[in-house]
């Protein structure tokens, strides 16, 4: 008994120590202090919604938004179930009528339910991630040319320079009736909607990503590039070797402003063109004007945000996996 | 043995918005095959822009640059440079940056394995085996330049340029690479030109040791051959008088004649002392005065 009791104070005597004050200013800074953070905010969300009062009774606070966030989910759910009995019924009365008449060709007709909240959110995503990854085709070659090239520069800057502010809405009227004029495919593959939302995200995402492009590669050390021309590599292969490498780090910078543009961009173009996706679930949300509305209004805002920084999140790995400079936060 | 490079008459000019800038009048060396030569000035008189002109980097003005009976136009492999900061690539390791000169020059006319064997070989002469599959961040200073000097190597380059290629490494590893220098040089006798402000560095590795006038419109002051036995052994030397006295000459170039880059070189044959008296006291009166102020 004694041995164990002794043991143990032991073990606690080269335990405690170890827990000196680094590892709890650490735990301190990394959990603690955004826990405390958050709870305030909660706190201070929840003291002022109730004072707001709007036609559409009291601002949500936090539990009402909670409670929007599980009806939304059953919602969904409920609609996956309607779609899988429709289906099933469309079977059984198609397998009885070829039953009745073997020459009868059976037709399945799409289930055209609303859509549901966990719908839009995928809708968003994929339209965001089509619209960042034709911009990415278009800005990452221009990006090189422009900074490779002084003259090309000079030529290109100021259209970049006037048409990165524009803000999306001013693009979406015309990108609007530009994709109607030229898309008619009377059986279209690909929605024209989903197509406006795309070329607007494409049209506001590029610029961030041209400008950091050219900057990485117009900033490209003078001794990489004197190394290349000792060697002679062909103009390809000094692209391909030496300068995408080399602004590799800039590139991902771009791309990485660009996806939040994109994200932020797509939600208003949706909003405004009744697009579908988050952005008209909001719209919707506040067009219908129940006694739920603003909680689920702001449920959708909760998953904007919290979307947002994944992605954002997202390239930052990336970034790290692809990039040969590690020291990127 | 014949002239291999030669450097002939060349004059720099650079265009500024105040007319043009002259930075190299009439520099002219003729270089031969194996010789070790060093270039030596202060810094910003233009011995950069003499190898620049070399590598192809720059266009001289006027002369021009002639290796192996040919004129130099363009940059290329058969002068290789070895930059003063390494200049590696970041993202690729050591072998990847010697593979891909190796790959450049004898893609077509070597194996794959002989190219692979090839790319060892030069990482070994420069003692850097051990550590070939590092990138540059992951390694010191000195041995991102001894992968520098391999990349160059590999190249088998006609004249190797080599711009102050100790310049940024602490005394310890210089000497280190000094010696590592001798040892290729001793092996491959590589005609070489190296760009240093460094006196002990010159002395020890150089054939000649080229000594240029401060610039605007440097050009060479004198030249210096150093005739001690090879191999050579730094500490042997230090007791050696024919060292001292070779070190002695650059100092006194550099220091005495060349110290003061706004003293016309042509006032340097007047008689020291009557010149220094007037400038020591007139510069103790100038303080003197800015003290009582």
């Amino acid at each position: 008994m004694n041995t164990t009791a002794a043991q143990l104070s032991n073990f606690f005597k080269v335990r405690i120590p170890q827990l000196d004050s680094r590892v709890v200013v650490t735990v301190l800074r990394q959990l603690a202090l955004p826990l405390l953070g958050m709870l305030a905010f909660l706190f201070l969300w929840s003291a002022t919604a109730q004072n707001i009062d709007t036609s559409l009774g009291k601002f949500p606070g936090p539990s009402a938004v909670i409670e929007q966030f599980d009806a939304l989910y059953s919602e969904h759910q409920r609609s996956r179930e309607k779609e899988r009995a429709f289906y099933q019924r469309q079977q059984e009365r198609n397998a009885e009528r070829v039953a009745a008449d073997p020459a009868y060709q059976p037709k399945i007709r799409a289930y055209t339910g609303k859509e549901t909240f966990i719908d839009q959110i995928s809708t968003s995503l994929v339209t965001v991630m089509c619209g960042f990854l034709l911009a990415v085709v278009i800005a990452v070659p221009l990006g090189i040319a422009i900074g490779l090239s002084k003259s090309l520069n000079s030529a290109i800057n100021p259209i970049v320079q006037i048409f990165k502010p524009v803000s999306p809405l001013a693009w979406l009227p015309l990108v609007t009736m530009v994709v109607s004029a030229l898309y008619t495919s009377p059986e279209p593959l690909i929605a024209k909607s989903f197509l406006n939302s795309l070329i607007t995200v494409t049209l506001c995402c590029l610029w961030p990503m041209v400008i950091n492009t050219a900057v990485g590669v117009a900033g490209i050390d003078q001794d990489l590039v004197n190394v290349s021309k000792v060697l002679r590599l062909s103009a390809l292969r000094h692209v391909r070797r030496i300068v995408l490498p080399a602004s590799v780090p800039m590139i991902f910078t771009g791309m990485r402003l660009s996806l939040g543009v994109a994200w932020m961009v797509l939600i208003a173009a949706e909003m405004l063109a009744q697009n579908p996706g988050l952005g008209k679930f909001v719209w919707d949300e506040f067009q219908n004007g129940s006694s739920d509305s603003l909680a689920r209004i702001m449920a959708a805002v909760l998953v904007i945000g919290f979307i947002g920084f994944l992605l954002d999140r997202g390239m930052l790995m990336l970034q790290r996996l692809v990039s040969w400079d590690k020291a990127v936060s | 043995m014949s002239v291999l490079l030669d450097i002939s008459h060349i004059d720099m000019e650079f265009p500024t918005p105040r007319g043009n800038f002259t930075a190299l009048r009439d520099v002219d060396l003729k270089i031969q095959q194996g010789e070790f030569v060093s270039l030596i000035g202060h810094s910003g008189c233009g011995k950069s822009t003499v190898l620049n002109v070399v590598a192809g980097l720059y266009q001289a003005t006027r002369g021009g640059v002639i290796l192996n009976g040919r004129e130099v136009t363009e940059p290329g492999p058969e002068r290789a440079v070895v930059f003063q900061n390494h200049s590696l690539l970041p993202w690729l390791t050591a072998y990847e940056n010697v593979e891909l000169a190796v790959r450049q020059v004898f893609g077509k006319s070597k194996s794959k394995a002989e190219m692979r064997a090839w790319i060892e070989h030069n990482l070994a002469l420069v003692h850097m085996s051990h550590a070939m599959h590092k990138r540059p961040g992951e390694i010191s200073g000195g041995m991102k330049q001894r992968v520098g000097i391999a990349r160059a190597l590999a190249m088998q380059p006609q004249v190797l340029l080599m711009d102050e290629p100790f310049g940024a490494l602490d005394a310890l590893t210089r000497a280190h690479m000094q010696d590592s220098l001798m040892e290729i040089q001793a092996e491959l006798r590589n005609t070489i030109i190296m760009i240093t402000h460094d006196v002990d560095e010159a002395v020890l590795l150089s054939d000649r040791i080229v000594m240029m006038t401060n610039g605007p419109a440097a050009t060479i002051g004198e030249i210096l051959s150093v005739e001690l036995e090879r191999p050579r052994d730094r500490l042997a030397l230090a007791d050696n008088p024919q060292y001292n006295q070779y070190r002695a000459q650059v100092l006194k170039f550099l220091h005495e004649r060349h110290s003061k880059p706004d003293v016309p070189v042509k006032k340097k044959a007047a008689p020291a002392s009557a010149h220094a008296t007037p400038a020591w006291t007139s510069g103790h009166t100038a303080k003197a005065v800015g003290d009582a102020a």
